[in-house]
């Protein structure tokens, strides 16, 4: 099975460096099992709360998700003006209305520049950092949208809130366990 | 489940139906790697199911110069509304007709469903199985797998640029 590439600097990630878990998606804004993602990995943040840090990498299919790139380009944007999650968030909890229009709007909503966001979406600036995260996904064995990797283990089978909070608790498990031998 | 051929077993060669009015050989493709997916069938209920991420991961699987071909027992008008609906840039071969006589050449035929399993075979340039990947039926592969034996075929097979 392939390796997940490891978690860097240049990932978005929200949470602590030394968290015991790290839950990683490869997601698609338009994509619908996202949308419902979305808000279980919300709760799952707050159930595990500074144990757990969440990193989400762009997945977008294209091909049948029209506006799946687009949207990533603009939460790189935002990221880029350091407000990667606000994006992120808001582009999920409007992924029914994803267009130009709305995130024109979203970014003034976030007091980012408009104007330089239509220009970044025009010219691509962005589109590289998207390929990168898709590309590395590719690798990563991602087969589908969403995909999960805990602690750099790619979580096959359901993702709903009952299914990701014991796979997330059998790690944090594990490193207390682990932790407890070196003593 | 299945026995696949194995890598170092020279491709079977085929022909099929790729359109209503056109078939392809095997063997045209000679001279550049192949990927055959198998699978089940068209119009699994998932979105970004394992053809759908095919199509995207596509222009990395072109990087090595590889042809990728899609094959299940649906026929050809079947596959063709599921191509234009997904937007698939990659011909999908139709194992219809005897059913599953490819399939079943490669050791990808599942009884008693009467599909193709979930298989994957890299074949090199000069139609040998350089890899090949059985798959739990329920289980999308992903591509990682493909791009790994892309990877590891000699050097010259590869397109740089």
């Amino acid at each position: 099975m392939a390796k997940l590439r490891p978690v860097s600097p240049e990932d978005h990630i929200q949470g602590l460096e030394d968290a015991e878990v790290t839950l990683l998606e490869y997601g698609d804004y338009e994509c619908s099992y996202c949308g419902r993602a979305y808000s279980i990995v919300k709760r799952v943040q707050s159930h595990f709360g500074r144990r757990l840090r969440f990193v989400f990498r762009n997945f977008p299919l294209s091909e049948i998700h029209p506006h799946a790139e687009s949207a990533a380009e603009t939460a790189e944007f935002a990221g880029a003006g350091g407000k990667f999650w606000e994006m992120h968030d808001l582009l999920f909890e409007n992924q029914q209305r994803l267009s130009e229009i709305l995130y024109l709007g979203l970014a003034e909503e976030l007091s980012l520049p408009p104007e330089a966001l239509r220009q970044a979406l025009e010219e691509g600036k962005y589109k590289a950092r998207v390929r990168a995260d898709f590309r590395s996904g590719v690798r990563d064995g991602v087969n589908g949208t969403p995909t999960f990797f805990i602690n750099g283990k790619r979580h096959d089978g359901p993702f709903d809130y009952e299914a990701l909070l014991p796979a997330i608790q059998e790690e944090t498990g594990q490193r207390g366990a682990q932790r407890m031998e070196r003593r | 489940m299945s026995n696949v051929l194995a890598p170092g077993t020279r491709a079977p060669d085929f022909t099929l139906p790729v359109t209503p009015d056109r078939e392809l050989s095997l063997k045209e493709l000679r001279g550049r790697p192949v990927i055959l997916a198998f699978y089940p069938a068209d119009w699994s209920p998932v979105c970004g199911d394992q053809m759908a991420l095919y199509n995207e991961v596509l222009p990395e699987f072109q990087r090595f110069g590889a042809e990728l071909m899609g094959l299940s027992v649906d026929g050809v008008w079947c596959h063709q509304a599921f191509a234009e609906a997904r937007h698939l840039h990659f011909l999908l071969l139709s194992d219809f007709e005897p059913k599953g006589a490819v399939a079943r050449k490669y050791g990808a035929y599942r009884t008693p469903e009467g599909v193709s399993e979930r298989a994957l075979f890299v074949i090199d340039k000069a139609g040998i199985v350089a890899w090949s990947y059985l798959s739990p039926i329920d289980v999308n592969p992903g591509a990682d797998g493909i791009l790994e034996a892309l990877d590891g075929l000699p050097r010259q097979e590869k397109i740089y640029g």
